[in-house]
């Protein structure tokens, strides 16, 4: 496995993530040697073992269709870094 | 020269329909439709930190049932992912959706073509989530200094269901199309209120040189409502396809908009729009394990879906195009089974439903489930024509009262005294006076010409206001005149 300065510019961008020169190279390096730790489970002989959906040994946690009450639009907007008018306001998207 | 004499289209669509439950896929907030903005929200779907979302059981339910109804093999095992993307209108910077193991898979339906049935075929069909609604500061995003967000959508279930490249003609795109709507909405999977956004398009299109056996490049054009964009979608996206090609350049494979107004599709391209989803399992829901007795116990309940609809309408006298109209919409299909409960002659039933009674509906802008006519009373009304009591042409006057006041056909015959001169001796009276009055028209049928006869039952007709029974009158007038 080997991580590219291309990767970690590519990764970086779909998180969305502004890194300086000194971070591309540390992370370049870092991500590199995790994957290479990762990479060990490649080794394992997993010939006759059924893929994991999930970790927790549970299946179908349903409820029913019953209408509950939203929360205020006040508390729902509380947090948020801006808004107008009951709307959540986001900068320029593209 | 039309575009497609040299090339061939390539089409397939991504379908995401609403399905009809009360809440949210992972949360108790109320579906409905418009709302105040940012009122049926909650941490789970605003998608704050340390919620656990729970799924709601009438989604797979509708899912299931949907699948059914499409030619699905229904999963038993299935799961769900996370779709990886930043865009505001998804509070969490990713969709719950489901990515290799979907809950609906290779199934098929039915569209008629000018050579006859063509089978389409459907992929999947998987479970995710609605997204937000944004409202833009200016005319279009890219125009738009700051944008608007209201979650009230966001969380609403969605099925997505994607259709195999099967059609090759805009008309099998709009059959298809059409298919699926109407299967959707009679098995009440969705309410299918395409005005209200309930029922979107994915359009995925290509050429290809008639005779290529490879695909072309395609386009896909996203979020489409209507039929009606669909076809003009279509349209413009073929020739600006044909246009590159014809000039020895290549189709972009990209993500383009259709601008309604402009009536043109637009490319979406941006650097910023790495597509790169990067699914995984979502760990916040454990999979699903759907027992068959579950899928057989919804087969079961699964209602009459308009194929098997049409065909029982057909056998009951109603020609191909007749069971067509009438099956088009559930509502009106629903209608005229009601009606015909009390009503026994199926054809003439037809022909007042397709007819007066849907350009009643029409006029008035009212859909049929809020018609002022019931069924049972249109039902009356056709039998009084059936048994005599009012001619047809009364009826077209007797239709109009009865939408307009409510009121059952018997009361306004009665109270406007509407029934029919079906009385041997009074007709005789009248038509003994249209004889003497029409002396030339009774010398030309007595000379042969059989259309004269027409005109002096006419005469009759008139006379009576329209109320004389006309076959009566018509065997009356031969009797008397020969």
């Amino acid at each position: 496995m080997k991580i590219s300065r291309k990767d970690v510019e590519h990764v970086a961008l779909l998180a969305r993530l502004e890194l300086t020169e000194e971070e591309i190279e540390a992370y370049t390096g870092q991500l590199d040697s995790i994957l290479e730790y990762a990479a060990m489970l490649n080794r394992l002989d997993t010939d006759n073992v059924e893929p994991t959906a999930h970790a927790v040994p549970l299946h179908n946690v349903l409820r029913t269709d019953e209408v509950r009450r939203s929360i205020e639009r006040e508390k729902a907007l509380q947090n948020a870094p801006d808004s107008e008018d009951g709307f959540f306001r986001v900068p320029k998207i593209v | 020269m039309s575009i497609f004499e040299r090339y061939e289209m390539v089409c397939g669509v991504e379908t995401h329909v609403e399905l009809a439950t009360k809440t949210k896929i992972f949360c108790g907030c109320t579906t409905e439709f418009g709302g105040e903005q940012n009122t049926h929200v909650c941490p789970v779907c605003l998608g704050l930190p340390g919620v656990l979302p729970v799924l709601n059981r009438e989604v797979v339910n509708l899912a299931i049932k949907a699948g059914l109804a499409l030619n699905c093999e229904i999963a038993e095992f299935s799961k769900f992912d996370r779709k990886n993307y930043y865009y505001p209108d998804l509070p969490k910077n990713y969709q719950t959706s489901q990515y290799d193991l979907p809950i609906c898979k290779n199934g098929w339906l039915l569209i008629e073509t000018e050579e006859g049935p063509k089978k389409i075929g459907i992929t999947r069909a998987h479970m995710e989530e609605d997204a937000g609604k944004l409202v833009h500061s200016g005319e279009t995003i890219t125009t738009s200094d700051e944008s608007y967000v209201d979650y009230n959508r966001t969380g609403v279930p969605l099925l997505e269901i994607v259709s195999e490249p099967d059609m090759r003609s805009i008309s099998e795109v709009l059959a298809y199309l059409e298919q699926l709507v109407q299967i959707l909405e009679y098995t009440e999977a969705s309410d299918c209120r395409m005005e209200q956004g309930s029922v979107r398009f994915d359009i995925n299109v290509s050429l290809r040189p008639r005779g290529s056996a490879e695909f072309g490049i395609r386009t896909e054009t996203k979020n489409l409502n209507s039929f009606s964009s669909v076809r003009r979608c279509l349209e413009y996206e073929l020739a600006r396809q044909a246009e590159v090609l014809d000039s020895g350049d290549k189709v972009i494979q990209e993500t383009r908009t259709w601008d309604e107004g402009r009536g043109m599709t637009l490319s979406l391209r941006s650097k910023e729009e790495a597509h790169d989803y990067r699914y995984f399992p979502e760990p916040d829901l454990v999979p699903l394990v759907i027992e068959r007795e579950w899928v057989e116990r919804i087969r079961r309940d699964l209602p009459e879906l308009p194929a098997a609809r049409r065909e029982r309408l057909q056998s009951l006298g109603l020609s191909a195009y007749d069971a067509g109209v009438i099956t088009s919409s559930k509502g009106l299909a629903d209608f005229f089974d009601q009606a015909l409960r009390t009503c026994p002659d199926a054809k003439s039933l037809a022909n007042w439903v397709m007819g007066d009674f849907t350009r009643l509906l029409k006029a008035a802008e009212i859909s049929v489930i809020h018609s002022p006519i019931a069924p049972e009373q249109l039902a009356q009304m056709v039998n009084l024509i059936e048994k005599g009591t009012i001619s047809g042409k009364i009826g077209k006057s007797v239709i109009e009262e009865m939408f307009a006041s409510g009121k059952d056909a018997e009361v306004i015959v009665k109270e406007k005294g509407l029934a029919q001169i079906s009385d041997e001796s009074a007709l005789v009276k009248i038509i003994d006076e249209v004889i003497g009055n029409n002396p030339a028209s009774v010398e030309d049928y007595r000379a042969g010409k059989e259309r004269a006869i027409g005109f002096l039952v006419g005469q009759v007709m008139k006379a009576t206001k329209g109320q004389a029974n006309p076959g009566l009158v018509n065997k009356l007038l031969k009797e008397r005149l020969t």
